[in-house]
């Protein structure tokens, strides 16, 4: 009851709601980067309980699937195809066993998520199946996919919108990507952070009004910010403190770092800016290349956007799960 | 004991955390008051996260899922119990494990011994004398899971960090960068100087007690053998 892992991807990991409780002892979240993909995922293979998904990046894995299954592939979109037969993204799909799954590029967006019905059966590593790439914990001892593994599918009853057989099947509906995924690439939310104070003028003008590209060496800890570089008036000598993902920091070759999921827990550089947390799935949808400009904003509307976006996912999910139930199969 | 304590700044990050910065410098009472507020807070909001560091505590919560007595979230609230805890928290002596572990110094084990007695104008002998003399406490565990910053380093002994950091430093080196020393709890990248090793395992994520110190405790390492270090180094 399983998948083979033929071709890994790029960086394709199992990852969840990531990692509670144990920051204190130095260990992160990691989890989903654009969590509201993942979890319409998981709602799509109707599975409930915030179940691992894959998370590809850029370029999709080759998976062989030894038994039936019911997938769903959410975040950004990519190219999926069983032999000749393209799947659409943001729905629910039925492969029978023996089915070679080919994703390929991400075409829009930088990652994509691959649930499937039961979702991936190991063991939770303190409390968590994501994998936590930077601190090596979790399936596959943290580490991404590589050919040969086989990753166990979990028990579940047979979806009531699918007949088993020998076809692959997709339902004739599907999610909207639109609103979840960011094609405008509008500016990322910023919140100053405590040393915005300490960059010197041109710099503080700079980080609101310039572009910066996500570099290439990018990566689930942290999006390096290439651009004009930003200087403080005077160097800092700081201590060790917390920091969150979304964290912007500025080390000393100023150049900052957006610190992403698998970021360590605390790091010494001074903190110039903060991500809104509502932006942070945005931001992991943002390819190397891709520009990003911030804008200034401030906690009342960070909270306000961040409640609003929790009410319509709700809602979706809620309407995804009613909707698939009413969904009686094909002929 | 009463002390006049400077003001706490609480710094709202994100949506869903907060700042408590306590101070700008490595000092123990600092530190020690920052573990009690810590433990207060973390009896009173069992799910808040909250990470403390030398002289900061963060505070991470879900606002939209808020599991705490009151229903929702509420800003009021949340300082409420950070303000009780600060008045509860005197900054006294805190209650803790006392932990011995034992480290080979000098040689394939720490690399650096030779650099830091130069350094240092002591022997290599004396290094590992005024290292192992010291009582050390855990200030915050971070930078990788289960490595301790470890406070109350011989001043005599701080040295610079290395100009080029190693791309890989082995498990269980017992390291000093600046005036902190640590451990490495797993093979990683670091530029501290290395001054031996410890045969311990530091991180077991699968244990119970995945991390062998917390924070809050007390450290104090005492010499083995190379010999010694091989019959007790986890396989």
């Amino acid at each position: 009851m399983s998948i083979e892992v033929i071709k890994p991807g790029l960086l394709s990991s199992l990852q969840d709601a990531g990692r509670r409780g144990f920051a204190s002892l130095g260990v992160g979240r990691a989890g989903a980067m654009d969590q509201p993909a993942w979890r319409l995922a998981n709602a799509l293979v109707g599975n409930a309980d915030g179940e691992a998904a894959l998370e590809i990046t850029l370029a999709g894995p080759l998976l062989r699937f030894l038994q039936d299954a019911v997938i769903a592939v959410t975040g950004g979109i990519i190219e999926a195809r069983v032999e000749d037969q393209p799947l659409p993204p943001w729905t629910s799909c039925f492969l029978p066993a023996g089915a070679v799954l080919r994703l390929g590029g991400v075409h829009h967006g930088c990652r994509s998520y691959l649930a499937v019905r039961g979702g991936f059966d190991c063991a939770p590593v303190l409390g968590s199946r994501s994998a936590d790439l930077h601190a090596r914990i979790g399936p596959l001892d943290g580490r991404a996919i590589q050919a040969g593994d086989v990753l166990t599918i979990g028990e579940r009853a047979a979806v009531p919108w699918f007949h088993s057989g020998k076809q692959v099947r997709a339902l004739r509906w599907g999610l909207d990507p639109q609103p979840w995924l960011d094609y405008a690439q509008a500016p990322l939310a910023l919140m100053r952070g405590h040393h915005y104070a300490a960059l010197d003028d041109a710099s503080q003008q700079a980080l609101f009004s310039r572009p910066f590209l996500i570099s290439k060496d990018s990566n689930r800890t942290g999006s390096r910010l290439d651009g004009a570089p930003l200087g403080l008036r005077q160097p800092l000598e700081l201590l060790s403190e917390a920091t969150l993902p979304g964290t912007l920091q500025l080390p000393p070759s100023g150049q900052p770092i957006l610190l992403q999921a698998d970021a360590p827990v605390t790091g010494g550089y001074p903190r110039i800016g903060q991500l809104a947390a509502v932006d942070l799935p945005r931001l992991a949808q943002r390819r190397p290349g891709d520009a990003v400009y911030f804008r200034e904003t401030g906690m009342d509307e960070a909270c306000q956007r961040q409640r609003e976006r929790e009410e319509s996912l709700r809602s979706l999910l809620q309407r995804t799960e009613q909707r698939l139930l009413s969904t009686s199969p094909a002929a | 004991m009463t002390q006049a304590w400077p003001q706490v700044q609480i710094d709202p990050l994100a949506e869903d955390a907060w700042l408590l910065r306590f101070g700008e410098a490595i000092d123990e009472a600092v530190n020690a008051r920052v573990l009690q507020v810590a433990a207060r807070l973390q009896s009173c909001l069992a799910s808040v996260e909250c990470v403390p560091a030398y002289a900061s505590l963060l505070l991470r919560f879900d606002p939209l899922g808020w599991r705490e007595d009151e229903g929702r979230f509420s800003e009021q609230y949340l300082r409420e119990a950070i303000q009780s805890a600060l008045d509860q928290a005197s900054g006294a002596e805190i209650t803790s494990r006392e932990m011995t572990l034992p480290v080979c110094y000098g040689g394939a084990a720490g690399e650096d011994l030779q650099e830091v007695a130069e350094y240092t104008h002591l022997t290599p002998e004396e290094v590992v004398a005024r290292h192992t003399r010291a009582t050390y406490r855990v200030a915050m565990l971070g930078f990788a899971p289960g490595f301790p910053y470890l406070l109350g380093l011989d001043p005599v002994l701080a040295v610079p960090r290395r100009s080029s950091p190693r791309i890989s430093v082995p498990a269980g080196s017992v390291a000093i960068g600046g005036q902190q020393t640590g451990i490495y709890p797993q093979e990683l990248p670091g530029g501290w100087q290395l001054i031996g090793r410890t045969p311990l395992r530091l991180f077991d994520p699968a244990a119970d007690a995945p991390s062998l110190l917390c924070p809050g405790d007390r450290v104090r390492f005492q010499a083995i053998d190379e010999h010694e270090y091989l019959r007790r180094v986890t396989p």
